[in-house]
C-alpha cells in the first residue's frame, strides 16, 4: 500500500507538473500512432470501400482475410517485421530496424485490416435505397458511390478511432521493432513496461493514467460515432 | 450539429497530416547513430543513461541502446542489427571474435555477482563457503515453487548461474524439472522484482542490485568470491560480415569508452544513494582481441 500510495501521489504530481521527458514520450506516441493511422486510412479505406461495393474475383477471400487479420497478434506482426527489417533480412539495407519508421510500419500493419474490415461493414450497412435514390435523381455511378460512402462517414470514423486505439495501446510489436531506445523509439506503452521492471512506478503510473484517458476518449468517440451512424440510418 | 461534426473531423485530420512530416525527419536525422546492444544490467543500473550525453558531447555520436540479455545482444551483433555490443560473457565474446563475427574486443569494466534472497534465509546461504556451496544449500532446502528465480534468458548472468549449478553437479536439463526452480526469461531488474515478490533466491549483478535495493525486501546473502567476478567487454560488429553496420561510429565509441575520459566517467558514476557500481579496468596489454 505504501508503494502504491506514494507512487500514485508522485504520478499525480508528475501529471500536474509534467517533465519534458514525459511530454516528449506522449508526443512521440501520438506521432507514431497518428502516422500509422494515416497510412492505414490511405490504404484501408479504398480497400474497405472496394470490398463493400464492388464484385471482383477473390472478393470473399479478401474480406475473410481482412477479418481474420483483425486478430493478428501484435508480437507476431513484430516478429515478422523484425525478420524482414533486420540488417541480415531482405530489407536490411534500408536500416529501418530500431527506428520510429519501423514502429509506424508495424502499427500500420496492425491497423490496416481493422480500418479496411470495419469501414467495409460500415459501408455495407448503408441502406441500398440511397444508391437507388441517387441514381434516380440523375447521379452517375461514381456520384452514387460517393453518396453511399458519405452516408457511412460515422461508421468509417469509428473504424479509424478503433484502429487508433488498438495501435496506440499496443506494446509487443513496437517493443520488438523499435527496441525501446530512450528519447527515440520509447513510447508510452514501452516506457510503462520498462519503468515497471525497474520498480519506478511513478512515471509508469503517470503514463498509464494518460494512456487510459486517451484510450477511453477514443472509445467514447467510437461509441458516439456509432450512435450517430445508427441515428442517421433510422432518420 | 453537422457543421460542428465536420469541424471536429477536420481538427482530427490536421494533426494526422502533420504528424508524419514531423515523424520522418526524426527518423532520418540518424546521421551519427550508433546502435548499441547491451545488457539489462548496464541499462537498469542507470550507467548507460549517464554515459550517453557524455559520449554525445565528446564524439557527436548518438548512442541508441537496445537493452537485452547478453546472448540476445551477441545475436544482434552477429546479424548486424547492432553496431557494437557491451556485454559480460568474456569466453563467449573471445570465441565470437575468433569466428569473425566481431572485432576490436576490449575489457571495459567489472563488477561482481551476488546471491540475494529473503532476509530470513531459509536455506542458510549466509554460511556458505563458496557460490557452489550456496547453490547446493538452496537445492538441498527443497523449497516451495519458485524458491530460486533464474533469468532464463541466455544472458551473461544466466550463463554464470548455469556454470555455478554445473559445479554442484546439476545439469540445466534436470534443473528445468524442479518445481522450486523458476525460469522467468526477464531482464536483471525484473528478475529481482519477481524474486522479491516470491521471496526467492537469485543470482544477480551487484550494479543493478545497488541501484534497486531500496525498493526490494531482499538481502545480499553471499558475495565477494573471485568466482563471482563479472567482466564487461565491448566490441564492434565485423563490417566485413555485415556491410550495413556503422563501423566508424562503433570504433569511435570503443575508443572513447577505453580512453582516460571514458574510464574516468565509469569510475565516477554513482547511484542516487552514492554507491559505486562499476570499476573500469581497460588495459592496453590485456583482454583485447581482434
Amino acid at each position: 500500500m505504501g508503494t502504491l500510495g506514494s507512487a500514485l501521489a508522485q504520478a499525480l504530481g508528475l501529471l500536474a507538473n509534467p517533465t519534458p521527458e514525459l511530454l516528449a514520450i506522449i508526443w512521440r506516441t501520438l506521432n507514431i500512432s497518428g502516422g500509422a493511422l494515416m497510412l492505414a486510412a490511405l490504404f484501408g479505406l479504398p480497400i474497405g470501400a472496394a470490398v463493400a461495393l464492388w464484385r471482383f474475383p477473390l472478393r470473399g477471400v479478401l474480406a475473410a482475410t481482412l477479418n481474420a487479420l483483425m486478430g493478428l497478434p501484435p508480437v507476431v506482426a513484430g516478429l515478422f517485421l523484425y525478420v524482414i527489417l533486420s540488417r541480415s533480412g531482405p530489407l536490411g539495407f534500408m536500416g529501418l530496424l530500431y527506428t520510429p519508421s519501423a514502429m509506424v510500419i508495424a502499427q500500420f500493419v496492425l491497423a490496416l485490416p481493422l480500418v479496411a474490415a470495419l469501414s467495409s461493414s460500415a459501408i455495407k450497412a448503408v441502406d441500398p435505397s440511397i444508391r437507388l435514390a441517387a441514381r434516380t435523381l440523375g447521379a452517375t455511378p461514381a456520384q452514387a458511390t460517393l453518396a453511399v460512402i458519405k452516408e457511412a462517414r460515422f461508421g468509417i470514423l469509428s473504424a479509424l478511432m478503433a484502429a487508433f486505439g488498438r495501435v496506440m495501446a499496443e506494446v509487443g510489436a513496437v517493443l520488438i521493432v523499435g527496441g525501446n531506445i530512450a528519447g527515440y523509439t520509447r513510447v508510452m506503452t514501452t516506457t510503462i513496461a520498462l519503468e515497471t521492471d525497474k520498480g519506478d512506478f511513478s512515471l509508469a503510473l503517470a503514463l498509464g493514467l494518460i494512456l487510459l484517458l486517451i484510450s477511453m476518449a477514443v472509445n467514447m468517440s467510437v461509441h458516439y460515432f456509432q450512435g450517430r451512424a445508427h441515428v442517421e440510418r433510422i432518420a | 450539429m453537422k457543421r460542428t461534426l465536420i469541424l471536429a473531423l477536420l481538427l482530427f485530420c490536421i494533426p494526422l497530416i502533420c504528424l508524419p512530416l514531423i515523424c520522418l525527419p526524426a527518423a532520418s536525422s540518424a546521421g551519427e547513430r550508433l546502435i548499441l546492444a547491451s545488457t539489462t544490467s548496464t541499462q537498469n543500473s542507470g550507467l548507460l543513461d549517464y554515459l550517453r550525453p557524455l559520449i554525445k558531447s565528446a564524439t557527436g555520436i548518438e548512442v541508441h541502446v537496445v537493452a537485452v540479455g547478453t546472448g540476445a545482444a551477441l545475436e544482434m551483433g552477429r546479424r548486424g542489427d547492432a553496431d557494437a555490443v557491451l556485454v559480460h560473457a568474456k569466453d563467449l565474446e573471445l570465441e565470437l571474435v575468433k569466428k569473425g563475427y566481431f572485432v576490436s574486443r576490449r575489457d571495459v569494466m567489472y563488477n561482481d555477482f551476488v546471491i540475494i534472497g529473503p532476509k530470513s534465509d531459509p536455506a542458510n546461504v549466509r554460511g556458505s563457503s563458496s557460490a557452489a556451496d550456496a547453490f547446493k544449500r538452496i537445492k538441498g532446502a527443497r523449497g516451495p515453487r519458485g524458491f530460486f528465480v533464474s533469468r532464463g534468458d541466455d544472458s551473461g548472468t544466466h550463463k554464470k548461474e548455469l556454470s555455478l549449478w554445473a559445479k554442484t553437479g546439476i545439469s540445466p536439463a534436470s534443473l528445468k524439472k524442479e518445481a522450486w526452480y523458476l525460469e522467468v526469461g526477464q531482464g536483471q531488474a525484473k528478475t529481482q522484482r519477481i524474486a522479491n515478490e516470491k521471496q526467492a533466491y537469485t543470482l544477480t549483478d551487484r550494479g543493478t542490485w545497488l541501484s534497486k535495493m531500496d525498493s526490494l525486501d531482499l538481502e545480499v546473502l553471499f558475495e565477494g568470491m573471485p568466482e563471482l567476478f563479472n567482466q564487461y567487454g565491448v566490441m564492434a560488429a565485423n563490417p566485413q560480415r555485415q556491410k550495413h553496420v556503422n563501423f566508424d561510429a562503433a570504433m569511435e565509441f570503443i575508443k572513447w569508452l577505453t580512453s582516460a575520459k571514458g574510464q574516468g566517467a565509469i569510475e565516477n558514476y554513482r547511484t542516487p544513494r552514492g554507491d559505486r557500481l562499476f570499476i573500469p579496468n581497460y588495459k592496453e596489454t590485456h583482454g583485447n582481441a581482434g
